[in-house]
């Protein structure tokens, strides 16, 4: 109890004492695990390279600058490629999750007891993985190119919209399912009317944030080979084509924004 | 017409929410059915149309024995029995339009009515119904823009549309305020009356109920206590339903004659609000 009697009248604390020690306790196993990484961290620094970074960084700077804006007329197709594997990434995604999703949620799954345990294995395995990775192993399957980045980003898209969507679909109000259902209505007529409606606000929010984050995941695809921008970025960091390299960044920076700026508008329009 | 035969609900977690109730309601007639709240007013109009399923006992509605239908024939049955809700429970991000026509989704096709292609006659029935209930100005707009009063008309005209015998009303009023309330009763028992449906109305507005319904039944934990006229509701009545409290204000003194039918929007005259308080 937080409540004491001292000279007979009441104290009131938050917290018990027992729990005042228990928090105490974790305090201190906190600051001394970070106490103890620090030290981890600085034994294995090279201090020389450290206090070298400095001049390192005036030196890639002064290499980077100019960019080289003639470049730019090869970076066009990369580039479109770069946001066909995040459009195409994404619609395949969505594809595969919406159908994961209804088996996932509690109250559309056929079987509580079998099909949902796999649909969220489906979601959890896909999420796991991030999308570079699935890029490299679809690479090996499949060979470089486009392809093997669509497929990558579309894999890891299912876990992300799978768990959002189905988290969706478990929180909307039941008293609309039952209005349906009372007038006698199949339960694919359920879904169309008393479901879909309410978690569309959200199936749009959550399609288009991954659409944004995917345009940023496939600028970086081409660097194990899976086609788009990376590619580009890939090679000309193998010749140390440093001014080219900074044109890419400034490629990658304004698509990102643009897209950035495009699904909030989307979401604004649809919430 | 509708006739429950020692209706047992138990749910999971082991509350009796129902035991044994029996009931005949007779075809146009509107019954109020009233109780403390978890006396299992709710579960009772949920195991008629078996949104709830009951434990035992049963139902049946004209020669259908609700109880013992496959999906498929319950999913026929339902079509005769409209339910209207507290909360209104209509779609919000679909329109007036769609609301109402959900009415009809127990008797189209699922492709029909994925792509909102309803039978003329359904669509012309709504818009008739939309007329009855006033309406019809706001046809296309979504439902979330409505305020109560007009929420609630959208839920009886999608009830409506199912071309029921049998009214199944959950706390009605219970949302709204008390002018709303009045209009949206007398809505629901003129129409009752227009076409001779029966209706079971839960109710926590005593007096309310008293002014509109024909017949009271009093549920308290489960069981049926009283099951007579509005006015037989003595103080000695609503203790035994509610238990122990000064009732003086909520009985009605005198019969009151049923209130006159007026325009949907306009105010009772004061003296009646007086006597039926």
């Amino acid at each position: 109890m937080p409540i004491r009697d001292r000279d007979g009248s009441n104290i009131w604390q938050r917290r018990t004492s027992r729990q005042q020690w228990l928090s105490w306790f974790g305090w201190l196993l906190l600051v001394s695990l970070f106490i103890f990484c620090w030290r981890l961290m600085n034994e294995n620094t090279l201090w020389m390279f450290v206090q070298d970074a400095p001049r390192q960084v005036i030196d890639i700077t002064d290499r980077m600058t100019p960019p080289r804006w003639s470049y730019m007329e090869r970076l066009w197709k990369p580039l479109w490629d770069t946001l066909n594997i995040a459009t195409l990434g994404t619609l395949l995604g969505i594809t595969m999750a919406v159908p994961v999703a209804f088996l996932a949620a509690r109250n559309t799954t056929p079987s509580d007891r079998y099909v949902r345990p796999v649909a969220i294995l489906v979601i959890v395995s896909s999420r796991s993985i991030n999308s570079l990775i699935w890029a490299l192993l679809l690479v090996s399957i499949l060979g470089p190119g486009l392809l093997a980045g669509i497929i990558a980003i579309a894999l890891r898209s299912i876990g992300f919209i799978g768990k959002l969507l189905y988290e969706a679909i478990e929180e909307i109000d039941h008293s609309q399912v039952e209005a349906v259902l009372a007038t006698g209505a199949s339960g694919s007529q359920v879904l169309d009317y008393a479901i879909v409606p309410q978690i569309m606000p959200a199936f749009a929010g959550i399609s288009v944030f991954r659409w944004d984050i995917n345009i940023r995941e496939s600028t970086v695809l081409g660097l194990v080979g899976a086609g788009g921008i990376g590619l580009e970025l890939s090679h000309s960091l193998n010749t140390l084509a440093w001014p080219q390299v900074s044109l890419i960044f400034i490629v990658i920076l304004g698509t990102v924004v643009v897209s950035e700026w495009i699904s909030a508008r989307v979401r604004h329009a649809i919430i | 017409m509708l006739t429950l035969k020692r209706l047992t609900k138990r749910y999971k977690t082991g509350d009796l929410a129902l035991q044994e109730v029996t009931l005949d309601i007779p075809q146009g007639q509107v019954v109020g059915l009233i109780g403390p709240s978890g006396a299992g007013k709710s579960t009772l109009i949920r195991c008629i149309n078996r949104l709830v399923e009951p434990t035992a006992g049963t139902v049946q509605l004209k020669e259908l024995n609700l109880t013992s239908l496959s999906q498929t024939a319950l999913r026929r049955a339902r079509r005769h029995m409209g339910m209207i809700f507290q909360e209104y429970a209509l779609v919000e991000r679909l329109t007036v339009m769609e609301n109402v026509l959900s009415g009809q989704l127990g008797y189209v096709s699922f492709w029909r009515s994925l792509l909102r292609r309803f039978p003329t006659p359904a669509v012309q029935q709504a818009f008739a119904v939309l007329d009855r209930v006033g309406l019809l100005d706001h046809v296309d707009k979504r439902a979330d823009a409505l305020s109560g009063g007009q929420r609630q008309r959208v839920g009886i005209a999608r009830a409506l549309l199912q071309n029921p015998d049998l009214l199944l009303v959950d706390e009605p009023t219970a949302s709204l305020d008390p002018k709303t309330s009045r209009q949206i009763m007398r809505l629901i028992t003129e129409i009752c009356a227009e076409r001779q449906l029966a209706a079971i109305i839960n109710i926590h507005d005593v007096a309310l109920a008293q002014l509109f319904v024909q017949r009271i039944i009093g549920l308290r934990q489960g069981q049926v206590v009283y099951d007579g006229a509005p006015d037989g509701l003595t103080a000695e009545v609503l203790t035994d339903i509610y238990g122990a409290e000064d009732w003086s204000a909520t009985i009605r003194k005198e019969p009151v004659e049923e209130p006159p039918v007026a325009e949907e929007e306009e105010p009772l005259p004061e003296k009646k609000l007086a006597v039926a308080r």
